[in-house]
């Protein structure tokens, strides 16, 4: 038989999500089986990789020199490439955000389309563009510049991809931060650049920071673009995710040895920008 | 310096208003008047559609024809706090202080002595070294005041500054601003009298985007023209054409086509526009016309009943009439009857409108 430990009136539980006692939650029932499926199918492949790999062999197959080449090539390019997007990511959001103008949401569609755009397409469209007969290509090889199938192409390529993620984040967090702010600030003195300096950008700095770790864990993944737009040269254009493409026709091992390790890089990436969860500007 | 605005706002705000030097004008209306809107122009935050806006010799906007003239809201000299503080969240109190003089090009040891001298004028001195969340409402608003002057406005625009707070904490900042407004040009838009009452010179009542009253703050209060004006004052207020022993009532409302005896003063003379005042505590209530009486009885159909100050308010319409409990008893009064609201021809003043 059941009975209370102390029988008072104030032993209910309180319904707040913060003190610990269980609110109503709406959640049905089932739904937690199809939510379970879910998670399996996310994890269980990761699982199946793991399984898989040879441990003995681990430790010389991503020491290995096209494994050290490549890996060190994808940390550079995929940090060049998101600071070339947040050299012009964080003024493309600004403009989104905050001027309305005469076709706006054209350019928003098209600055989000490399988001649902294949790969490859987007490598093709920068190959017509910066490739030898590409639309700007003629012009850079008259004066010496020849990007396509150099580093510089992964990072391009890498760009291209990763841009669309700094935007969306950063634009939404300079909508949830208002102009109140910013407002405010011109009325106490500050010039545009200084409130962009010390009011705007460490208001959204938490949108901007998650911003840049999408972009650089995007760029770390990028395969189709980077292998159409910049091919496959070790220490040059090949980066992580081609070596591993390469590696499982011919050492599977390797491959999983190296898919492995871009796991645990890009669970490190998602686990720091997602550390502080809900961190909001106060109102 | 002299602050002169003329603005025309397309379906917000078309006036004209200004503020002497050291003057401390209260701007009041119901919500939607265009009250916010007249402190955007000011501040540089909305451009009008048409007018000018100086302070002093600087022409601070002007669409005028073929004149043109802009000065973007860093540049004016013209400090707006908002109704909610909005401190920096990221900047210490300190540092929120500081933020003015900072972007005045001061060094950042200067700009936090500035601070502190700020903040020891807001009282918040021991609140220098917190974050803006760690601030009561308060708190947050006076520091937001500190940071307002630390930038030395030429005018300052508060925004119903206490509108957010709480009922202890107002009064509280309402003491701090009296004693930093003194001598300070500046505009403050309110709901509350006691803000026009304490802190403004001078009242401009706003309604639907035009001035329609404005003036001492006493002779507002004391002679409403608008009815808004006499909502805040508290009187009940009629409007029409003066006659020679009071007023013709015009209008559709209840008291639409009746005359009005009154005292009237020297000033208002017959068949011009006038109003007809007189406080709710005057009116007594009668269920049936009372006979052979010298007094104004007015009909009116009762719309709600309410307490106000330990009695029953009887609202009819824009008119009221304050009555005791008991009186409410007797008469069994109830929204929907008609009544007479009587008032005795002494208590009604007559002026110009």
């Amino acid at each position: 038989m059941t009975t209370s430990r102390n029988g008072t009136a104030n032993d209910t539980p309180d319904a707040s999500p913060d003190s610990g006692g269980h609110g109503y939650s709406g959640v049905p029932r089932w739904l937690y089986l199809p939510a379970a499926v879910g998670a399996l199918f996310v994890m269980l492949p990761l699982a199946a990789m793991l399984a898989k790999v040879n441990w003995s062999q681990f430790i010389p197959l991503v020491t290995s020199a096209a494994s050290l080449d490549a890996l060190g090539l994808s940390l550079r390019t995929s940090a060049a490439s998101t600071v070339v997007c947040l050299v012009f990511g964080v003024p493309l959001a600004m403009v989104l955000a905050r001027r309305p103008f005469r076709g706006q949401r054209l350019l928003r569609a098209f600055v989000l389309l490399p988001l649902v755009l294949p790969p490859v397409v987007g490598g093709i469209a920068l190959l017509y563009t910066f490739g030898r007969q590409g639309l700007l290509g003629k012009t850079l090889e008259l004066a010496g510049i020849q990007i396509a199938f150099s580093t510089t192409a992964v990072v391009l390529a890498q760009a291209f991809v990763a841009l669309p993620f700094l935007v969306v984040s950063l634009e939404g967090a300079l909508r949830t931060a208002g102009k109140r702010y910013e407002a405010v600030a011109a009325t106490l003195g500050a010039g545009p650049t200084t409130v962009l300096r010390r009011v705007t950008l460490p208001l959204v700095m938490p949108g901007l920071a998650s911003g840049a770790v999408l972009s650089f864990a995007r760029s770390l993944g990028e395969f189709g673009a980077t292998l159409t737009f910049a091919g496959s040269l070790q220490g040059v254009t090949r980066t992580l995710p081609l070596e591993i493409y390469l590696e499982r026709e011919a050492d599977a091992d390797a491959a999983v040895a190296l898919s492995l390790l871009l796991v645990a890089v890009a669970v490190a990436v998602v686990g720091l920008s997602y550390r502080k969860p809900g961190r909001q500007v106060a109102a | 310096m002299t602050f002169r605005m003329t603005a025309r706002v397309h379906g917000r705000l078309e006036a004209r208003f200004t503020v002497a030097p050291g003057e401390t004008v209260a701007v009041l209306g119901p919500n939607g008047a265009g009250k916010s809107t007249l402190l955007a122009v000011a501040a540089g935050l909305l451009k009008p559609d048409a007018g000018s806006v100086r302070l002093g010799d600087k022409v601070l906007f002007e669409r005028d024809g073929g004149k043109h003239g802009w000065v973007p809201p860093h540049l004016r000299g013209v400090a707006l706090l908002a109704q909610e503080p909005l401190l920096f969240p990221h900047l210490s109190v300190l540092d929120n202080v500081a933020f003015a003089p900072r972007s005045a090009g001061q060094r950042r040891a200067t700009s936090r002595e500035t601070a502190r001298r700020w903040l020891a004028e807001v009282d918040a001195l021991d609140l220098a070294g917190r974050r803006p969340g760690q601030l009561s409402g308060g708190q947050a608003q006076r520091v937001a005041v500190a940071r307002a002057l630390a930038a030395e406005p030429e005018l300052l625009l508060l925004d119903e500054p206490m509108a957010a707070l709480d009922i202890h904490a107002a009064p509280q900042l309402r003491r701090m601003l009296k004693r930093v407004l003194a001598g300070r040009s500046a505009v403050i838009v309110t709901h509350d009298v006691l803000d026009a009452l304490l802190l403004a010179d001078r009242i401009v009542v706003l309604e639907k985007g035009r001035i329609v009253e404005e003036g001492p703050v006493r002779e507002v209060l004391g002679r409403p023209r608008s009815a808004f004006a006499a909502g805040l004052a508290g009187l009940n207020l009629l409007a029409g054409t003066v006659t020679a022993g009071g007023l013709l009532v015009s209008g559709p409302g209840d008291a639409g086509g009746q005359a009005v005896s009154g005292t009237s003063d020297g000033e208002a003379l017959a068949g011009e526009p006038g109003v007809a005042a007189f406080p709710p505590s005057a009116v007594s209530v009668f269920p049936e016309l009372p006979h052979g009486s010298p007094r104004n009885c007015l009909p009116v159909v009762i719309t709600d009943l309410e307490p106000h100050a330990g009695g029953i308010r009887v609202r009819a319409g824009e008119l009221a009439a304050d009555i005791t409990p008991a009186a409410s008893a007797e008469l069994g009064l109830e929204p929907g009857m008609a009544v007479y609201f009587v008032v005795k021809s002494a208590e009604v003043q007559v002026y110009a409108a």
